[in-house]
């Protein structure tokens, strides 16, 4: 098995779809002929040519309006925006037009349309480069929303993405882009989107996460250990939809959980968590669920990046709340 | 060789534009090499559209007022920009509309009930039948145009023959995705017709304040598209200028911006009174270039048509529309289940689980 880093994993998945289906194409700013910014592209428009791998002029709202107009005329575009703040700019293509096809035309029309994005913290980046957006794009009816943590799931998780009929936001923590490698099979497989995966299993209290924040927790977990606390964490994979009964199934278990996100934290993908599992579970829990997040600022210059993002720390702060409760 | 330089101009220059016109407002030829080469039974089927979509307009704005229908944007004025610009086309073209452009999708093939269903909030009204080449009216304002660049990308790289239309008004060439969209068919030289209906007024505002642009068409030259100004009560002009635009665009000669100088005869909107910001004067002067009237007298003066034609449609409208509204309203109402199914493909566990509060 090859041994891929997570962007390499993604660049496969799309290559795996791209000679399986030529209807897949993919394009955005300096997609083409260098691969992207992160290079998550690079070597498709060799290998596939600039008919179906190309850059765009530098307009995000053309970029999804344009995979709009192209998915309804049967290709599957994959459209990168090149980092997620600049969503702002293409918020009604990708939030509305491409999300109300389906239920505007009862099913004539239909957006097969991925929507690619490096966001997430902690790269000391340009404002407007690593947000957490995905609050905004799970509010919203008609696009699911896939965070990969590690180069296997990428790689499942996109070629689920690309072969669904309907559009999905696909959140690229660029933390992870690089970080490490790990074995990804050759080849076509997929990850059912909805699923969470049990990253960790333990009895005590579950730690629930997604994105850069499971290596996080994984780590906070094993810390926790050492202080005789069994934590399980959960990888999310996907905010929506979301895998609330591998979560209500942990909490059965260990009748603690906190939530970790990267996001601000008022009314974000944690505070949903929260709510499915007061309405699934809450008598299953000894305490209330807590939430680890960036305070409800802007997200931070540079120089505060590491102090505003979420530590293991303060996980393992929350994590001794809830046992103590 | 400096000196040369600097005798090269570096200051953009822009030269005016006149409206493309072939027929006076008596109804005579005034262009004659710019005639379409259209037969008399075409002529005769414009003029059938054109009076059809008059009295249906008509009967819309009361159906409307009885609360029959519900949203509605009136389109009387503009039959010769809508019409003739979609009698131009091939069935096979795709026509991405503004909300006051359903005249254009409906001749080019959604049934007229399903029209009426859009207004009453119906999403029958959006399904469009298989074979009919258009999407659903756009309401947000210039969305459209860049679906309009997205179709034409795909003929494009499937080397189809066929080409995409999108309409706006003069308020939605301001917006952000007009730019974005031209620009792109410029740069990857698209088969997409851009029709913006300047019909003077964003609602309430008017053209004088929405740009200090020479003219519309004009900004086809920032996107290094091909612009044209027509006048958009002759019909013969809008299809000229259309069909010239479709030629080019299945050539794989790229886009073309027209802008089409129009007026709408009725408000805005069922909600709207034009009194508040256009003069009477204003409304009177414009009513004398009525599309209808002036292709009448063309057709009249050839001997292709008479009064007791246009009674002959108006009649054949209000029973046609008189069917489809009841057709509409006997349809089956949407239920939340049903709009729930309506999101995705295969509905999600939490979607599926949300139906149980509304049955």
């Amino acid at each position: 098995m090859a041994q891929m880093n997570m962007l390499e994993a993604i660049r496969d998945a799309m290559r795996v779809e791209m000679k399986r289906d030529t209807n897949v194409v993919a394009f955005g700013e300096d997609v083409g002929k260098v691969g992207g910014v992160f290079r998550v592209t690079e070597g498709l428009q060799e290998e596939f040519g600039e008919d179906r791998v190309f850059d765009t002029p530098l307009a995000e709202s053309a970029i999804a309006g344009m995979a709009v107009g192209m998915g309804i005329q049967g290709f599957r575009p994959v459209a990168e925006i090149q980092f997620v703040g600049f969503i702002y700019e293409a918020l009604d293509q990708m939030f509305v037009q491409a999300a109300r096809m389906r239920y505007r035309s009862g099913g004539r029309y239909n957006s097969p349309i991925v929507f690619r994005t490096p966001f997430g913290g902690g790269v000391k980046a340009a404002e407007l480069h690593t947000d957490s957006l995905e609050g905004l794009a799970i509010q919203t009816p008609g696009i699911k929303v896939i965070v990969p943590s590690n180069p296997y799931d990428a790689k499942g998780l996109m070629i689920s993405a690309i072969r669904d009929n309907d559009p999905v936001f696909f959140m690229e923590h660029l933390n992870l882009y690089r970080a490490f490698r790990a074995e990804v099979p050759e080849g076509e497989y997929t990850i059912e989107i909805g699923k969470a995966n049990v990253v960790r299993e333990g009895k005590d209290v579950t730690i629930i996460a997604y994105g850069l924040m499971v290596h996080t927790a994984v780590k906070a977990a094993e810390e926790l250990e050492k202080q005789g606390v069994s934590a399980e964490v959960i990888d999310l994979r996907t905010l929506l939809p979301l895998d609330i009964d591998t979560i209500v199934a942990s909490i059965k278990k260990t009748n603690r959980a906190i939530v970790v996100q990267e996001a601000q934290k008022t009314s974000g993908a944690a505070a949903e968590i929260i709510t499915q599992i007061n309405e699934k579970a809450i008598l299953h829990l000894e305490a209330p669920v807590l939430r680890v997040a960036g305070p409800d600022t802007v997200y931070p210059f540079a120089q505060i990046e590491d102090a505003w993002l979420p530590t293991q720390a303060r996980i393992i702060a929350a994590v001794n709340k809830v046992r103590e409760f | 060789m400096s000196k040369l330089l600097s005798k090269l101009p570096y200051e953009v220059q822009t030269e005016p534009v006149y409206p493309l016109s072939v027929l006076s407002p008596e109804g005579e030829v005034v262009n004659p090499d710019l005639l379409p080469n259209l037969s008399d039974d075409q002529l005769k089927e414009i003029m059938y559209r054109m009076v059809f979509t008059r009295t249906w307009d008509e009967r819309a704005v009361n159906l409307g007022r009885q609360g029959r229908l519900g949203f509605y944007a009136p389109v009387s004025g503009q039959e010769a920009s809508m019409i003739g610009s979609e009698y131009a086309l091939n069935k096979e073209d795709f026509v991405c509309p503004g909300y006051r452009d359903m005249p254009q999708i409906v001749w080019h093939g959604l049934p007229l009930y399903q029209a009426f269903l859009y207004s009453r909030g119906h999403q029958h009204g959006g399904q469009i039948p298989e074979g009919v080449n258009v999407l659903m009216p756009q309401i947000i304002i210039g969305a459209q145009i860049l679906h309009a660049t997205g179709v034409a990308m795909a003929f494009k790289k499937k080397n189809e023959k066929r080409v995409a239309i999108t309409y706006t008004g003069d308020g939605g060439s301001s917006e952000g995705d007009f730019y974005e969209g031209l620009n792109f068919a410029g740069a990857y030289k698209l088969p997409v017709i851009y029709c913006v209906q300047n019909n003077g007024y964003a609602i309430t505002t008017p053209y004088a304040k929405q740009t200090a642009a020479p003219s519309i068409a004009h900004k086809a030259i920032a996107a290094g598209i091909k612009g044209v100004q027509v006048d958009g009560m002759d019909v013969l002009a809008v299809y000229k200028a259309v069909s010239e635009a479709a030629e080019r665009g299945r050539n794989g000669e790229g886009a073309t911006l027209i802008e089409l100088i129009t007026y709408r005869f009725r408000p805005h909107s069922l909600a709207d009174d034009a009194t508040k910001y256009r003069t009477k004067d204003e409304e009177s002067e414009w009513m004398e270039k009525d599309p209808l009237i002036r292709f009448g007298k063309f057709l009249e003066k050839k001997g292709l048509w008479t009064e007791e034609d246009t009674n002959r449609v108006k009649e054949e409208a209000k029973a046609a529309v008189n069917d489809n509204i009841k057709k509409a309203e006997a349809t089956e109402k949407m239920t939340v289940s049903g709009l729930i199914d309506s999101m995705f493909e295969h509905t999600p566990a939490h979607l599926e689980e949300q139906k149980a509060d509304f049955q």
